[in-house]
């Protein structure tokens, strides 16, 4: 069937800003499926409020709005645009549960819009679990006992019908949000209290358990010929009762059987008839008891997922692109297959490598989260690498993951006991898998690790088969080990640095005596067909094979874009939009442009993006492998955040050509105490700092520096351990509880700018020419990381004198460190004189958000100076114009955690949004309403702030009350108030007894939280209201700033309406 | 040390994980991700050499019930990497252990994927594999002194010697057709049967040198001609009965794979060797008629061309446009040249049984008309 010519205009749905459970992998779905309906001739309609995507720049849509997900917004757009269909499977749970309520609510109707991917009626079996309980039994297949209660009281009579521990699962929720396991009737009570709270239609599910059953995942298209066909399997390493976004995953399925595996294709199919899926991608789960091989369906995702994102790389089969032209109408065997471009999509892909998928946790920037893994996904980010085996596989997603840890083995003790970690080893932890391979070390045997852990012996055979390598490796040097004997540790997937650790040697030195052995990986292709058919398409891995390698390098210029990594808080899905830009802009430039990462949730290893793309680890060692073998003109560091930054020195080092600002000026930024001098010697101000090795030597530098403080340990980046310190109890805590000062760990200790404006530059430079991209002003003071304020394009409060001086001082840092591409720079403005912060020689997490707000493609502009192109050249003379006001707003995954949501210097969000609109208070309440924090226009604010804080909140206050706000507030702040004449009720500290505050908001009697912290550690009431106010999901401020814009947003939403606008609009 | 030597020349090295010995036979690859024990087991393979793709075999072991014939077929077994250790509910034994029962030649860790698409640009060759440290110079020798796939009577070796009842399987006797289906195995596979006796009150099996009178003679409903390994050029004797078979318009026939080109032949069409064959579980194949795609299970090293006017094409594969199967446009006759059985793969054409037995319920009403 050929492609549908009643449809002009298609509305897709992004799935909005990165948090857990939703990432980078949308990005690449939506902006694939914008791709293949333009390539069809269809004009395409995108919604995102993400700005850091590539699918809400202007090339991949004809209009594109970032404008809130919400139904009233959408609304709007739809009135506007008028759309004949909407798209919204390639949104994630986002865009979905988007479109069900716009279907609900009538407004598809009215305007006589489709849906396609999808039907209502198929989202809701899919989504609404007891429907699809029901279904599913209906077709014959089996489920889970149990069903779906609405109250605790249901709740706890289905109990007594089965047997705990019983899994409790909130209807429409991200990511498996407020899922929980009950072992016992009070953990009940609260799972479902959760539970009811989170859903959104308040139901859960509750379940037998098949806690500890094996856990598989297949990806299936089907078209509107009813073809279907299975893109991938996939077997999770950790069992069930882990979410699956925080399992180590591997592709294909390892340990079924081919019967068992096609009764489940089998299920499969009958699952995508029986729910309805007319046309597109599905993510089905199954859980398979070890014991019996009894199967049951667990769930289906009627959409594209980050499972399939997975898949698409894993295989190479473009799941989201070909989704979207099933969704138009074309079959599944009148697509080619993209990679051999000869066969068509209508096949199954087979393998013969093995992926592994590891997730990247941030606990530690979460201090006091249990770290214990559950049904609720709480990683941020992924990696997935590619083997010839398991073992080479999982050891290069390990050494992907950028946690410190090489790869499995080259530990120091290596006796341990395996009773002495049985905890480790039976609590799912996100360390599991590096105390499986020392208990196997400690003599643990298979049976009984499959036992605590519940993985699969197969599994666990494999590390097994690494440890016993490992032992006969650590008999030997680097001297007397043979050249057999090594190739077998590199074909086991043992990296140069875990070899050095284990000889107790230099990573240089391991490779030096490979290269002497001539033991140099090959590079395999993946082709979705095991060689069965050429593979057009230069996507690969590497590998240690004897025969053959498939690089075939070109003798064309070309230039080398070393990616991200894994998604992290700090380091996200910005980088790899400037990676994408940068492969763009080079290959316009007509070079040959080599892709080089290892995160399967980005548009950069889709293997269209670059000409070449080497899915591997971004180490040293992989990428020198690399270049050995590419030579190219060229290797770009300074997009893909820390990661490839890091790499800069050593690269240089063995003669890899980087281009851009040099690795030497790069060194002359980052290191803190020749920046210092930098400055100095341009007569800069900069906030004064010292470094202390001692205890006393901290106390002596905080004297010469002066009070307040900002302390952070010196081996970490990022703003990893940061603190301020207000006074000397402050500092005392911090550096004998906190970090431990010592010699060989000093603390670095700055003057903290109280009370100053900051400030977010980004500039490109030619080495002569330096333009300002943008500049952006912050909502809260210093002493909140960057990334986690908001920020306002263009500045709102500050004078043209100071803006003037901005930019004076950011073209002399460019020029003094001879910045050759992008340049980030952080001031402060305090008393009206201006700060230098830091300057980052690279791309930055503001690049995507200036450039959508301004239409100057910084990114782009900046890799083609790097090919050695002028500014003036590519017509950027001057910093561009902002047309109306444009915010970035953080959003925080505090509701995963359940800690203290306060913010600091170190950044704890996971993505943002962006509103746009013409004054500073609409577009702020535009970013509050993507934020799903539903900003009151009536009832009651409570106001809780530090003494400092109070003369500022008194305009605040006041205009809260002329918008017909009642004020609440404790003790402490009541008396501030009324002091001026504002009539405040007071109410108790959680402390002081009920009823308080606690109790008000839980109670729903508060609209709205403005909470400052005092300043020194929280106090426990605080920490109280904040907690709170997340889990009842009230809107909170921690900062005056916030408030002061909060107020403007609520006054914009009281005057009106929102409007709406394409992002060409501003340009 | 063993090694591969390839008629052309090419060496592939690994180590021994079977058998010892030293043999010849043809190189293909499978691209298939599971089901090694079904391949091992499928008599179509004999006298093959069988690389696999996927680079870990032997995960979930080997047992007793996934087997396609009584023994092992292939003449050697090539994989990346054998499993230590099996894990499986159903597991029973380890693979190499298997290998070695049944006096199979394995070589593992050898680079696969470069065998394979060596033999993709080759074409598939004879090849001679050594489980010891041999000279390359002296395999290879043999290697091209061995007899090609098209020189030796491989059916002979496979084919039922006598006659046989299948017993029927766990399903009820009341509950499959009162009809009788003769199956003439040129190397079935026991899911042919299986699937045959799922349905069928009656299946019998008969060897292939069978005349057609004495197939007849057994009042057949139905008649199955089967899978098998081999040229089918090289099989007259088959294709005499198969088109005296289908002269006396006595009964349904239904071909599978080997069977389909007997079939072919007999009516007229042309065979010839694929450059390197369909061998796996995801070949795209498109009913012309429905339009319907089906992923299906193929292991063939042949296919027919040239189809007589008699016949119509009913499916095509799509990877390669090959011929996958045809129907008579008179008589209840049809074929396919890939595996609805599945065993392994997918089991997207089960359906396809349905329909033979339909026409075997019913032939007259087919004699009539072109269906």
């Amino acid at each position: 069937m050929p492609k549908r010519t009643d449809l002009k205009k298609i509305l897709v749905i992004g799935s909005g800003p990165i948090v857990i459970g939703q990432a980078g992998e949308f990005d690449y779905s939506g902006s694939q499926a914008c791709k293949a309906l333009r390539e069809e001739g269809y004009t395409v309609i995108l919604v995102n409020n993400n700005p850091a995507t590539i699918m809400t720049d202007p090339e991949s849509a004809s209009r594109v709005y970032i404008e809130p997900l919400v139904p009233e917004i959408l609304e709007k757009i739809i009135a506007r645009e008028r759309p004949d269909a909407i798209l919204p499977t390639v949104g994630g749970q986002t865009a979905l549960n988007l479109a069900v309520e716009l279907a609900r609510s009538g407004i598809l109707a009215r305007y006589g819009v489709e849906l396609i991917g999808a039907s209502h009626r198929a989202i809701e079996i899919a989504e609404d679990r007891l429907l699809f309980k029901e279904t599913m039994e209906r077709a014959g297949l089996a489920v889970p006992r149990g069903s779906l209660v609405r109250s605790l009281e249901e709740a706890l009579s289905l109990a007594k019908t089965l047997t705990y521990p019983i899994l409790v699962r909130p209807s429409f929720t991200l990511g498996g949000e407020g899922s929980g396991v009950a072992h016992k009737e009070d953990e009940l009570r609260a799972v479902v209290q959760r539970g009811l709270e989170l859903s959104p239609v308040h139901q859960v599910l509750l379940e037998e358990s098949v806690i500890g059953w094996k856990e598989f995942e297949l990806e299936v298209m089907r078209d509107r010929g009813d073809n279907v066909v299975i893109i991938c399997s996939i077997e999770n390493f950790d069992p069930m009762g882990i979410h699956t976004g925080d399992s180590i995953t591997v592709a294909p399925a390892q340990t079924l059987s081919d019967r068992e595996y096609q009764k489940m294709r089998d299920w499969a199919i009958r699952v995508m008839r029986a729910v309805g899926v007319e046309t597109g991608g599905s993510n089905i789960q199954f859980a398979v008891n070890p014991l019996d091989g009894r199967m049951l369906v667990i769930e289906m995702n009627p959409r594209v997922s980050r499972s399939s994102a997975l898949a698409s790389k894993a295989t190479g089969f473009p799941i989201a692109k070909i989704a979207a032209k099933l969704a138009v109408g074309y079959t599944l065997d009148e697509l080619p297959n993209d990679i051999t471009k000869k066969t068509p999509a209508s096949f199954e892909p087979t393998l013969d490598y093995v992926v592994v998928k590891i997730p990247r946790w941030n606990f530690e920037k979460f201090p006091g989260a249990k770290t214990t893994l559950t049904t609720q996904m709480r990683s941020v980010g992924e990696v997935m690498a590619l083997g010839r085996t398991f073992k080479e596989a999982v050891q290069k997603a390990i050494r992907s993951l950028e946690i410190g840890q090489p790869g499995l083995g080259g530990d120091d003790e290596l006796l341990l006991a395996p009773e002495l970690i049985r905890d480790y080893l039976e609590r799912p932890n996100p360390k599991r898998i590096f105390s499986i391979y020392r208990a196997i070390h400690g003599g643990a045997s298979i049976e009984e690790l499959a036992r605590w852990t519940g993985i699969d012996p197969w599994f666990l055979t494999q590390l097994e088969e690494i440890a016993h390598l490992e032992r006969r490796l650590r008999v030997q040097n680097l001297e007397s080990v043979s050249a057999e004997l090594l190739l077998q540790a590199k074909r086991f997937g043992f990296s140069d640095a875990v070899l050095a650790k284990i000889f107790r040697t230099s990573e240089s030195a391991v490779r030096a005596k490979r290269l002497e052995h001539g033991i140099c990986p090959v590079y395999k292709r993946v082709d979705t067909c095991a060689a069965e058919f050429e593979a057009q398409t230069p996507y690969l891995y590497s590998t240690y094979e004897a025969d053959e390698s498939e690089a075939a390098p070109t003798q064309k210029k070309k230039v080398v874009v070393l990616g991200g990594g894994p998604y992290r808080i700090g380091q996200g899905i910005e980088f790899d939009y400037c990676c994408c830009h940068a492969a763009f802009a080079l290959r316009e430039l007509g070079y040959e442009v080599i892709m080089i990462n290892c995160n399967p949730e980005t548009v950069s290893t889709d293997y269209d993006t670059s000409d070449k793309l080497y899915f591997e680890p971004l180490t040293l060692e992989d990428v020198l492998n690399i270049v050995d073998v590419e030579r190219p003109d060229g290797v770009i560091v300074q997009f893909g955040g820390q990661t490839p930054l890091n790499l800069a020195g050593a690269l240089r080092e063995h003669g890899v050509p980087i281009w851009g600002t040099s690795p030497e000026d790069i060194d002359l930024a980052e290191d803190r105490e020749k920046f210092a001098l930098v400055l100095d010697e341009l007569e800069i101000k900069h906030p004064r700092s010292g470094i202390a090795f001692s205890v006393e030597e901290a106390f002596r530098v905080a004297e010469d520096i002066g009070f307040p403080l900002l302390v952070r340990p010196s081996y970490v980046l990022g703003g990893r351990a940061m603190a301020i310190c207000y006074d000397k109890s402050d500092l005392a805590h911090y550096i004998e509880e906190a970090v431990r000062v010592s010699p060989a760990q000093p603390v670095l200790i700055d003057e903290f700018l109280q009370d100053a404006l900051e400030l977010d530059v980004d500039a490109v430079s030619d080495g002569q020419d330096c333009v300002i991209g943008g500049i952006l002003e912050h909502i809260e003071r210093a002493g909140i990381h960057s990334g986690d304020s908001c920020c306002v394009l263009p500045p709102w409060t500050l004078s043209e004198e100071i803006l003037d001086q901005v930019r004076s001082v950011t073209k002399q840092l460019a020029r003094r460190l001879h910045v050759v591409g992008l340049m980030n720079v952080q001031y402060a403005v305090q008393n009206g004189k201006l700060y230098v912060l830091e300057v980052n020689p690279r791309a930055s997490r503001t690049v995507p958000f200036i450039s959508k707000a301004t239409g100057v493609p910084l990114a782009k502009i900046a890799a083609k100076v790097m090919a050695g192109m002028t500014l003036t050249e590519l017509g950027l003379c001057e910093e561009p114009k902002v047309k109306g006001v444009h915010v970035k707003a953080p959003v925080f995954p505090f509701d995963r955690f359940l800690i203290d949501p306060i913010l600091g210097p170190e950044m704890k969000s996971t993505g943002e949004v962006m509103g746009s609109a013409e004054t500073v208070g609409e577009a702020f309440a535009k970013t509050q309403l993507s934020l799903k924090s539903r900003l009151p226009t009536e009832g009651t604010v409570f106001i809780s702030v530090n003494d400092r804080d109070k003369p500022a909140i008194i305009p605040i206050a006041r205009a809260l009350r002329a918008l017909g706000f009642t004020l609440m507030a404790t003790r402490g702040t009541a008396q501030f108030l009324r002091a001026v004449g504002l009539p405040v009720r007071p109410i108790n500290k959680v402390s002081e007894g009920h009823p308080h505050i606690g109790d008000a908001i839980r109670a729903g009697e508060i609209q709205l939280v403005i909470n400052t912290p005092s300043g020194k550690r929280a106090h426990h009431d605080e920490v109280a209201i904040r907690i709170g106010a997340v889990k009842h999901r009230v809107p909170y401020v921690t900062t005056v700033e916030g408030a002061r814009v909060l107020v403007e947003a609520i006054r914009s939403l009281k005057s009106g309406l929102l409007r709406v606008y394409a992002l060409e609009e501003f340009h | 040390m063993a090694i591969l030597a390839l008629e052309d020349g090419k060496i592939f090295r690994g180590r021994a994980c079977g058998a010892h010995g030293v043999l010849c036979g043809e190189v293909v690859f499978n691209t298939g991700m599971t089901g090694y024990q079904e391949i091992l087991t499928d008599p179509s393979y004999a006298g093959q050499i069988v690389c696999m793709t996927y680079p870990h075999m032997g995960n979930y072991g080997v047992n007793s019930e996934d087997v396609e014939s009584a023994r092992p077929w292939v003449s050697g077994f090539i994989v990346r990497e054998l499993s230590q250790r099996f894990s499986n509910w159903r597991g029973q034994m380890d693979l190499e252990r298997y290998l070695h029962e049944h006096n199979i030649i394995g070589v593992c860790e050898v680079d696969t994927r470069a065998l394979t698409r060596h033999i993709r640009e080759k074409g598939a060759m004879r090849g001679c594999l050594s489980s010891f440290d041999s000279d390359p110079d002296e395999l290879i020798a043999r290697a091209r002194c061995a007899p090609t796939i098209s020189e030796y009577n491989w059916v002979h070796e496979v084919s039922c010697t006598e006659p046989y009842e299948w017993a029927g399987g766990e399903i009820k006797s009341e509950s499959r057709h009162d009809v009788h289906i003769v199956v003439v195995d040129f190397g079935v596979k026991r899911s042919i049967v299986r699937q045959l006796g799922a349905r069928a009150r009656r299946v019998t099996v008969v060897p292939a040198f069978w005349s057609a009178e004495a197939i007849l003679d057994l009042q057949p409903d139905g008649i199955l001609l089967s899978n098998g390994p081999g040229d089918p050029a090289i099989l007259r004797d088959a294709i005499a009965t198969a088109r005296k078979l289908i002269d006396a318009e006595r009964c349904p026939i239904f071909g599978i794979c080997l069977g389909h080109q007997i079939l072919g032949l007999a009516l007229g069409a042309r065979a010839y060797k694929l450059k390197f064959g369909h061998r796996g579980a995801n070949q795209p194949v498109k009913n012309l008629l429905t339009n319907r795609i089906e992923i299906t299970s193929h292991n063939h090293g042949f296919a027919l061309t040239d189809l007589p006017s008699a016949v119509e094409l009913t499916h095509i594969n799509l990877n390669d446009g090959s011929i996958e199967g045809f129907r008579h446009k008179r008589l209840p006759i049809f074929a396919v040249q890939y595996h609805p059985e599945a065993s392994p793969g997918p089991h997207d054409a089960h359906h396809l049984f349905d329909r033979f037995i339909e026409l075997a319920l019913a032939p007259s009403a087919h004699y009539a008309q072109a269906h």
